[in-house]
């Protein structure tokens, strides 16, 4: 087509291209297809980005690392005002269940630090004052396992069950759900434990755990066939079973690999 | 959602079980993020700085507001955006006998992109850069945000109408005059490469019809 007769993108749908705001696929492949036909809307498209990389280019100020920790120290004066008040905040069932989440932790982490310390403590060969880092890693180790051991359960308890048993409210997931909701509270903690551990890959099927564990949660009870259906197949279209299981599996062999790398294991 | 978000989301249940160095993470990890944002918003550092610290204390006091399943950044933008426009509606009559920066005479012809931090390129960013500045204040308070949220945050329409509390065809086209504003204030002072110009003709384009997809 001649580039004189045709009809020029206009400035919105130029800012509408730019910003991929352009009504739907087909009228963005129309302008895009014009655009890379005609040098005079090309022209007045990169005119437009010169402008938008000038705005980019323009210098703000930046703030060193500590400014986080300056703005806490001006802020949390008031902040504790304000809590000193609001007691009744700490008796919310969603304060409640996060304590709840933390002693899980803790509970696990005590736990994990009994067996993977006290089987040496009257080992004469052992050094008394183990590395912090390496117990804190076989602590998240065990209890990231004992979670997805649990969560697993769960899971695959959901995943077996028969749709036929739904007829007349007769599946009762109950019991699963307040598992559910259990293993969500506690999985937020380990998923920030293991954030703080650099462990990309406990963050990721914790992450997506903590999706499906919510959706289980907040499902009916006694759910209809398609409810059913769709919990499973929300398990399942994102895989998570599997990744569940190959954590799981990673993480108890590091958990090996760490009891025989331990100076003490050997002995 | 990647894993900050969940690290986020894990903080912020602590700090409502009362963990108050759970919140302290959050407002470390956020403060240079939100005061980039606030600085463009409001154009001053001082004020900048206020828009941050009002930003966290709202938030905290709002915090079971929150949904854990919601980006918290995002969530800290909207509370940010919301602080700056309440702090400009606080100081209007002060600003509105504030003189611009006298922009006037200049010359600067700035090529972007740079393809080196020499010296005088240095100066006339600076220079540039203020006249982005200063472009920037004479949107209105709505298509700023609007804008900063859509170009700089990345947020989709839908979530900037939900920040801003407009329809969301009335955010599409806000966002739409912000930019049409910025290119016709910066535009004299932003120059085609001689690359770039290759690419185009020297034509210009009719402006006037209306696009009908839009």
């Amino acid at each position: 087509m001649d580039e004189k007769t045709r009809q020029h993108l206009t400035e919105e749908q130029l800012i509408g291209l730019r910003y991929g705001e352009i009504g739907d696929a087909k009228q963005r492949a129309a302008c895009e297809e014009h655009l890379a036909g005609c040098a005079a809307c090309r022209s007045e498209y990169s005119a437009l980005e010169r402008v938008l990389a000038a705005v980019d280019a323009a210098p703000v100020p930046e703030r060193d690392d500590f400014f986080g920790t300056r703005v806490w120290q001006r802020i949390r004066p008031q902040l504790a005002e304000r809590r000193g008040w609001d007691w009744s905040a700490w008796l919310r069932p969603q304060r409640l269940a996060a304590v709840g989440g933390l002693a899980v932790l803790l509970i696990a982490a005590f736990y994990a630090g009994r067996i993977t310390i006290a089987p040496h403590r009257n080992d004469p060969g052992v050094t008394p004052v183990a590395d912090a880092g390496a117990v804190r890693e076989r602590i998240l180790l065990v209890a990231v396992g004992d979670h997805l051991d649990r969560s697993q359960m769960v899971l695959l308890e959901l995943v077996n069950a028969d749709e036929r048993d739904t007829a007349g409210g007769g599946l009762d997931i109950s019991g699963e759900q307040k598992r559910a909701e259990e293993l969500e509270k506690s999985n937020r903690l380990y998923m920030q434990t293991a954030e703080h551990q650099g462990d990309a890959a406990v963050v990721s099927v914790l992450d997506d755990l903590e999706r499906a564990l919510l959706e289980i949660a907040h499902s009916p009870s006694k759910p209809t066939a398609a409810q059913l259906q769709a919990i499973q197949q929300r398990i399942a279209a994102k895989g998570l079973l599997l990744k569940v299981r190959v954590v799981n599996s990673e993480v108890r062999d590091r958990q090996k690999a760490d009891a025989l790398k331990s100076p003490r294991s050997g002995s | 959602m990647n894993w900050m978000d969940g690290a986020d989301a894990a903080h912020v249940a602590q700090a409502l079980a009362g963990d108050r160095d759970a919140f302290r993470v959050l407002v470390e990890r956020h403060s240079r993020t939100l005061f980039r944002l606030a600085y463009r918003m409001t154009g001053n550092e001082q004020d900048a700085e206020e828009v941050v610290q009002d930003t966290f204390l709202r938030a905290y006091r709002r915090l079971d507001r929150f949904e854990s399943r919601s980006n918290f950044g995002t969530w800290l933008y909207r509370i940010a955006v919301n602080c700056s426009l309440d702090l400009r509606r606080k100081r209007r009559p002060e600003m509105e006998h504030r003189e611009p920066e006298d922009a006037e005479g200049s010359e600067v012809v700035a090529k972007i992109p740079s393809a080196g931090p020499a010296p005088d390129r240095l100066l006339l960013s600076a220079e540039l850069g203020s006249h982005v500045q200063k472009a920037m204040q004479e949107l209105s308070s709505m298509e700023r945000a609007a804008f900063l949220l859509r170009h700089f945050e990345g947020l989709s329409i839908e979530e900037i109408s939900q920040t801003l509390g407009l329809r969301t065809s009335a955010t599409k086209n806000t966002v739409f005059r912000a930019v049409q504003k910025l290119r016709r204030t910066l535009e004299p002072f932003v120059k085609p490469t001689a690359a770039s110009a290759a690419g185009g003709t020297q034509g210009t384009t009719s402006w006037m019809k209306k696009p009908d997809s839009i």
